[in-house]
């Protein structure tokens, strides 16, 4: 089985968020970039793929030279190969497309995307992959256990979980729960060694148009000063939720 | 030209949500001078008509086998066929679970431009240009689109939608779900009167400060009386003192409630991410240095098994007396 693993580069999640002078991009100074945590549970459940099934795992990043490190990041902890297709990821559909045809051209039987990237936060990639693909497409999975070539998951609803099935191929939106967080896989010694001569294929873009332009930028307006309210005057800060706060 | 909006229900009920998808669609044809039309699919126990409190006259109501569960692909497939039909080139889908699922597939299925994260209506319509939000709550940007067709996914909570008069006429329609593979839903387990995180306006959180899963039971009762969700801090879930659903941040649900009290979380990055848009926050906490006083309206200095019950009980008597 050929497994697909999506990978985003995006800060850190303690970064401090700037724009350029003229709001026009985000600024990329002195900003750490890490695998998508979202896509961290699901690199760590397709390298199980890999252990108990004998699944090949490759790991796939959409962007420019400078998101090298974090696909070898990957490929530390336990995919076999990557690939990179060379372009500015600017655009949803514009990577979609990619992956697409990655995926196609690779014969690939399972992609395992994030839930969302928590730069752009658009969660909108997996499921465009998947109409593109005509895949089914299981987003917010939280659980996943193969029987065969069939897969049994869970998925996050509005108030609840849904149990439901599908079978190879298709695509999911992962995100915690496909492994718990004290099974994160972290790159070892020995796996930095290894990923540096496994395979890290560059290729070039597929034609596609973007459809939506990035425009102005801007940072939430500053919060003004927290009021204290007294443990021993709790009445008091009932009263400002009604009076002033207007939220009972 | 339309706005076509779907109006999602929930085991054939319509949530507040819902109607927030219809106000937002009827806002945004007012401003491109059409008319606004919705969708249900499935099948129904509530009345439809309802939608034209909120300015959307007519309601077209899908139902089949095919539609009794699920599926991206399957739903965005349709809804695409629907929107052709009604020449609609605007559809807004509220961003709930399956929201989320579904714009993407309908933006591939009816070659639109999708917009995602939306929190408030368009800023123009010609060019199209929303605002969004980007870096898990650190920021926002404005996204223009020049295709002909798009989907507008929003945040729930974004608007505040007002009823006014008005009852929309139902129509039966049909639609093909396309026959690509799909996914087979096995069970629906849906927590009965519990209110759904990213819907809910009020919110009652705690985190490691609770010092462990037994003494949730003033969390909840606080929230019962507030009429609010329950949230929690991403420790809290890790250690399984509370489901998954419940972890908010940047990790887990962005919600954005109108009341957010937060009991015993320190306030990390990671957890203002998800919960900073909230419109009043209230901190308790016994270290008058947590950095979530930083970022609260209101704050108490405190420990939460004195300061909590306490509160619970001042709401209940505010609650008697108005
Ligand atoms: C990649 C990444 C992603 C993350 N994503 C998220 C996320 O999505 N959501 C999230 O929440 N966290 C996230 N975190 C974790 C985050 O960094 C913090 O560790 C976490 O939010 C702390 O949880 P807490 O506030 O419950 O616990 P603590 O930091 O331990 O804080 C407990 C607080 O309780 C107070 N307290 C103790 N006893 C009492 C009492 N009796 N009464 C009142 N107050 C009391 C303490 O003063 C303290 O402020 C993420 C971290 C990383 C690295
Ligand atoms: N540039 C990219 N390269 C590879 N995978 C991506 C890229 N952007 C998004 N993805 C995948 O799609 C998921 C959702 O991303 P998004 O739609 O951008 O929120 C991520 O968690 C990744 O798995």
């Amino acid at each position: 089985m050929k497994v697909l693993v999506c990978i985003s580069h995006v800060p850190d999640t303690t970064s401090k968020i700037n724009f350029t002078a003229d709001n026009s991009a985000f600024d990329k100074n002195g900003v750490q970039y890490v695998i998508n945590p979202y896509d961290e549970f699901g690199l760590t459940r397709a390298v199980w793929l890999k252990e108990k099934q004998g699944a090949s795992v490759t790991v796939l990043n959409v962007g420019g030279k400078d998101t090298e490190p974090t696909l070898r990041k990957a490929l530390a902890i336990g995919a076999d190969n990557a690939i990179r297709v060379d372009a500015e990821p600017s655009d949803a559909f514009f990577v979609a497309k990619q992956i697409a045809a990655v995926a196609q051209e690779g014969e690939f039987d399972l992609i395992i995307a994030g839930r969302e990237s928590i730069d752009y936060n658009g969660g909108q990639v997996p499921g465009m992959v998947a109409a593109l693909l005509q895949w089914p497409f299981v987003n917010a999975c939280v659980g996943m256990e193969a029987d065969g070539d069939n897969y049994n998951m869970i998925r996050e609803i509005d108030g609840g979980k849904e149990k439901l099935s599908a079978s190879l191929p298709f695509i999911i939106g992962g995100q915690k729960g496909l492994v718990e967080e004290k099974d994160l896989r972290i790159p070892n010694m020995r796996g930095i060694m290894q990923a540096r001569s496994k395979p890290l294929e560059v290729k070039a873009p597929v034609e596609a148009a973007n459809r939506t332009e990035p425009r102005l930028y801007s940072k939430p307006a500053p919060k003004s000063a927290v009021k204290m309210v007294d443990a021993e005057n709790i009445s008091d800060l009932v009263r400002m939720l009604h009076e002033d706060a207007k939220v009972l | 030209m339309s706005v076509l909006v779907y109006l999602e229900a929930w085991e054939g009920k319509f949530k507040k949500n819902t109607w927030e998808a219809a106000y937002y669609a009827s806002k945004t044809a007012e401003m491109l001078g059409t008319e606004a039309i919705g969708l249900c699919i499935g099948n129904l126990e509530e009345d439809a008509s309802e939608a034209g409190q909120y300015g959307v006259n007519k309601v077209l109501h899908l139902q089949g086998d095919a539609f009794n569960n699920f599926d991206a692909n399957a739903y965005g497939k349709a809804i695409a066929e629907v929107a052709t039909a009604q020449s609609a080139d605007t559809v807004i889908i509220s961003g709930t679970f399956n929201g989320k699922a579904l714009a993407p597939a309908l933006s591939i299925h009816s070659d639109a431009a999708l917009l995602t994260n939306v929190v408030a209506l368009p800023e123009s319509t010609s060019p199209f240009a929303v605002k969004r939000g980007v870096y898990s709550g650190k920021g926002f940007n404005i996204l223009n689109s020049d295709a002909a067709k798009r989907v507008v996914n929003f945040v729930p909570n974004s608007l505040a939608p007002v009823a006014g008069e008005g009852s929309a006429s139902v129509e039966s329609i049909e639609a093909s779900a396309g026959d690509v593979a799909r996914v087979n839903v096995q069970e629906v387990d849906r927590v009965k009167g519990k209110i759904p995180l990213p819907e809910a306006e009020r919110v009652v959180s705690a985190g490691r400060g609770l010092k462990g899963p037994e003494n949730w039971g003033m969390i909840e009762e606080l929230a019962e009386v507030l009429d609010a969700g329950t949230a929690c801090s991403k420790p809290v879930s890790d250690m399984d003192w509370r489901p998954h659903s419940e972890h908010v941040g940047q990790t887990g649900i962005a919600i954005k409630p109108n009341l957010y009290i937060a009991v015993g979380i320190s306030g990390a990055i990671q957890h203002l991410a998800g919960v900073s848009a909230s419109k009043t926050i209230v901190v308790i906490n016994k270290d008058p240095e947590a950095p979530f006083f930083k970022a609260a309206d209101y704050g108490i200095v405190g420990d939460a098994f004195d300061v909590v019950p306490k509160l619970t009980e001042e709401i209940k008597k505010f609650k008697a007396a108005n």
